[in-house]
């Protein structure tokens, strides 16, 4: 393998991460919180001199990459941000033990949201800005963030885009990728201050908007209150709830969109069935918890907002499902698979795959009815070819097997079974929330240091959905055949 | 600029990767996945599976933007409808594979006006006239003519030692006393832009430049004597071969062709002038060749279909002392090889097709201006030869050269006015309407004004 290409860029994301954390560095001076201005202080000089250490000794690397490289890069890119983006949190106190730090860190960068703070607003301006802000950088990935600005002098980054981006068939908008990520970015960035404006003009304090548009773009759901969303008023609910639809949607039909191109954006079935999944729970879950409530609006508003949380895997709450009935606690759970639509920033199976999977379960049943007959799975009009089948089909294999090990490394804990099975589903989906203790009122904090590990690993493997961590740690992918 | 490739095949594959290295937007359609897949994990492209003549596949890949769309499948038809379609959606210029003559030489004007083509291609006719242009100087490597045909580019490799080698290139001219210009050389795979302190020396590839009269001179007073090749053997009965003997026995000269199919035979026998001589049997069968005379012929073609074979037959040819032996290499990374075994004259066609592409879509990319008029590539692309036009908007017309703050490695090759070529000193000048010949290695020029720094 090319080790010094892997290096030099996964220095090249230490550097940008030094940059990203002058943000939070400059909140936590405004409102004068000098702990926290020293703890980031610190950890600039950290990633910056890791940063360097492995970038200076590289003076000439070869450009070829192959897709090996691009798994690795990615991989270590995301493990040592992981681990320096922790370092505020440790130095500043406010997250004494380092594991949980990392697991915090973790869960922020893999727009999980699953927090192990008991008293989130406890914590000061800056590290809860930080927290909300590794959302951002994580929903639509760093490696993307870095081909938009750094230029990189290879035709080969798709393989890293391709290891970033979730989703089964990773494409280009426009023929280059810097300008692919650029368009992607720029999109995002303008989807981010859209939603902070409309916030604003609702009423929210201007941090509040900030973190909390940070928090829907990445499709996070870093709170900054004890009670998540539910003590905002019921108009800035409904904003929030419909960014969370708008981060879940494929970032491809925005970029048609802007083109005028309304054909193929009204045609894409993904967005229907998304779009279909989501009136349909929240009808059911309306109904089903209005004695509860007693008001349209609030069971409506309130099954909506639970549901688009979980759908696009944002995490928000306004309501605790815990306490609905068991109806709409196993939709709930059901909804805690799917995710988003390939494409977006939020993480789960994706609404394509399930597509891909669920058509060619039908055509393998009408294939033993006929058997000579010859039939093609097709998404928007198109075949999908059988290596994409193939891989979807190993994903989804790769996928339980995941679940089922979390869930069993961790059932030694002293939680109920409901608890433990919807936090492993709920990490590995980047979801946050789960049922019982880890539900919207509860937290993550009873988990011993040795169960926060596995989760954390859990999530990191949801987010670059399973493949590129383990072709990254696989040994003979580090023999050296670097002249 | 942002171009379509219709067709990723061998021409394709190399267009698009000419392409990508100039830093055009590529999107590229092909009806394989796995060509696809292939391609964008190379270059940085956008790839659309599908067929090149569909409407929704080329909506897709924004041909109604593109400014140039190349079609190189293996269908001619294929490739004049794609065309077509693609100028009709609002592609700006089209380029099209055709390699049947009955399209491209006898009704291609009626074609071109009706489908809208701006360029025919067809690799086999133009590789056929890159051999023929270097069997006419058979000592040269390779010679290039520009625009007015009086001023032309010429490489040679220095087998031995001649008058070129040892002294500085300051001297060489007031020892020759020929009007030349030596612009480029090739030492173990770097090209240097040689100074007036330059000295050459055995197996440096040179590419100099002068006008026609003074280069025959020159080959003389160092050796190589110009004598135009007359008997040539060819080996191989591709559409190259028919299209090269075509030429060859239309300036004169005494043709044996070798093909070991007796059908393919016969059908060249009924479309060639009667004089050719062919011949049905295995041109790598040393045997034969010996009877057929190697030793008499002046030139030898390889061109049939295996890469390998055209190697290793023309360097038997060259053992056998035949002054200029060609072999059709169609995979570029055996070239440098072929190289080593002292082949000097190796013709790539999807070279020539990329490079006639490239050509085109840089005089598109500058319309306006001192554009591109010819672009050659010489010392096995490492560097490039344009001709330019000067218009009235380059800033130092009228400024003697000595003057001009010139970028690194860039090298003025003559100046072409009123249909005289000029080799250009420290007091000549660019006026308007001049040709400027100019020599580049490693940097990329568009317009007239990229020479300076």
């Amino acid at each position: 393998m090319n080790r010094r290409i892997v290096f030099y860029r996964v220095g090249q994301i230490m550097m940008l991460e030094a940059v990203l954390l002058i943000l939070p560095l400059a909140v936590s001076l405004i409102y004068g919180e000098m702990k926290a201005v020293t703890s980031f202080a610190i950890t600039i000089g950290a990633a910056a001199g890791l940063g360097l250490l492995l970038i200076l000794p590289i003076r000439h690397y070869d450009n070829v990459m192959f897709s090996k490289e691009g798994f690795t890069i990615v991989t270590l890119a995301w493990i040592l941000l992981s681990l320096v983006g922790a370092l505020p949190f440790f130095f500043s106190g406010e997250i004494p033990d380092y594991a949980d730090a990392v697991f915090e860190t973790v869960s922020g960068f893999t727009t999980t949201g699953a927090s192990l703070i008991p008293d989130v607003e406890s914590l000061s301006k800056g590290i809860l800005f930080w927290r909300s802000f590794t959302h951002w950088i994580g929903g639509m990935g760093i490696l993307v963030l870095m081909m938009a600005i750094i230029p990189t002098d290879s035709g080969r980054s798709m393989h890293i885009m391709r290891a970033e981006m979730p989703g089964p068939v990773v494409g280009k908008l426009v023929p280059k990728i810097k300008d692919t990520a650029k368009i992607l970015y720029l999109i995002y960035f303008g989807l981010t201050i859209a939603e902070t404006l409309l916030l604003l003009i609702g009423g929210m304090p201007l941090y509040d908007s900030i973190v909390h548009a940070l928090g829907t773009a990445g499709t996070g759901g870093y709170g900054i209150k004890g009670d998540s969303i539910g003590g905002y008023a019921p108009h800035l609910q409904w904003i929030i709830a419909g960014f969370m639809v708008i981060f879940g949607i494929n970032f491809n039909l925005y970029y048609l969109l802007l083109l005028r191109k309304w054909k193929p954006v009204i045609k894409n079935t993904e967005l229907w069935v998304f779009g279909g999944l989501i009136i349909i729970t929240t009808a059911v879950i309306a109904i089903d918890i209005f004695p509860l409530y007693g008001n349209a609006e609030e069971s409506i508003r309130n099954s909506f907002f639970q549901v688009t949380s979980i759908m696009s895997t944002t995490g928000y709450s306004t309501a605790d499902f815990n306490l609905w009935p068991s109806l709409s606690k196993g939709l709930i759970f059901i909804l805690l698979f799917i995710g988003g639509c390939a494409g977006s920033t939020a993480g789960g199976l994706k609404i394509s795959r399930i597509m891909i999977m669920f058509k060619s379960v039908c055509n393998d049943i009408r294939q033993q009815r006929h058997p000579r007959s010859v039939v093609k799975v097709k998404i928007d009009g198109k075949v999908v070819d059988n290596t994409t089948l193939h891989r979807v089909s190993t994903y989804f294999i790769l996928y339980i097997i995941l679940i089922v090990s979390v869930f069993l490394l961790i059932s030694f804990e002293p939680f109920g079974f409901e608890t433990n099975l919807t936090a492993a589903v709920s990490c590995i989906n980047n979801v946050g929330p789960g049922l019982g203790d880890v539900g919207p009122a509860g937290n993550y904090s009873g988990y011993s240091t040795f169960s926060t590990i596995i989760l954390s690993c859990a999530m990191l493997l949801g987010r670059l959905e399973i493949f590129p961590i383990i072709l990254a740690i696989n040994p003979k992918n580090w023999v050296n055949k670097n002249k | 600029m942002k171009a379509l490739v219709v067709g990723c095949g061998k021409i394709g594959a190399t267009i698009v990767s000419d392409l990508v290295d100039e830093g055009h937007d590529v999107v590229v359609i092909d009806n394989d996945p796995q060509v696809i897949e292939k391609i964008t994990n190379i270059y940085d492209v956008m790839g659309v599976c599908g067929s090149g003549t569909d409407y929704d596949t080329l909506m897709e890949a924004g041909a109604e933007g593109t400014e140039l769309v190349i079609a190189v499948t293996s269908s001619d038809e294929l490739n004049m409808l794609c065309c077509y379609i693609s100028g009709r959606l609002g592609a700006k210029h089209t380029i099209a594979r055709i390699r049947n003559p009955q399209y491209n030489i006898d009704n291609f004007g009626f074609l071109r006006q009706q489908l809208g083509i701006s360029m025919a291609i067809n690799p086999e006719l133009l590789a056929a006239r890159e051999i023929y242009n270097t069997l006419r100087f058979p000592n040269a490597a390779k010679t290039e003519t520009f625009s007015q045909k009086n001023f032309e580019i010429i490489e040679i490799v220095l087998k031995e030692d001649s008058a070129l080698t040892g002294i500085p290139l300051m001297q060489i001219r007031n020892k020759l006393k020929h009007n030349f210009l030596i612009c480029a050389v090739q030492r173990d795979d770097k090209v240097y832009i040689p100074g007036g302190d330059f000295v050459l020396c055995k197996g440096d590839r040179i590419g100099f430049t002068a006008p026609i009269t003074e280069a025959q001179k020159l080959m003389k007073d160092i050796g190589l004597d110009r004598k135009q090749a007359r008997n040539i053997m060819v080996i191989g009965g591709s559409r190259i071969a028919f299209y090269l003997t075509q030429l060859l026995m239309m300036s004169g000269n005494n043709v044996r062709l070798i093909e070991n199919s007796s059908e393919k035979c016969e059908e060249l026998s009924s479309v060639l002038p009667p004089k050719t001589v062919i011949i049905n049997g295995d041109g790598a069968q040393q045997e034969l060749l010996l009877e057929e005379g190697l030793n008499t012929t002046d030139a030898f073609v390889a061109l049939t279909g295996m890469d390998e074979q055209n190697i290793l037959i023309s360097v038997f040819a060259s053992s056998k002392k035949v002054p200029k032996a060609i072999a059709k290499v169609n995979r570029e990374e055996l070239i440098p090889m072929a190289e080593d075994l002292g082949l000097d004259s190796i013709v790539c066609p999807r070279k020539t097709v990329s490079n006639l592409v490239m050509r085109y879509a840089r005089a598109l990319e500058n319309s306006m201006g001192s554009n591109v008029e010819t672009l050659y590539k010489i010392m096995n692309d490492k560097a490039e030869v344009l001709e330019f036009k000067a218009g009235s908007d380059f800033k130092k017309l009228g400024v003697p050269l000595k003057d001009l703050d010139l970028k690194n490695n860039i090298l003025i090759g003559g100046i072409i006015r009123d249909r005289k070529a000029i080799i250009p000193s420290g007091f000549d000048t660019f006026e308007k309407n001049d040709r400027v010949i100019v020599v580049a290695a490693g940097s990329r020029l568009n317009d007239l004004s990229d020479i300076l720094k």
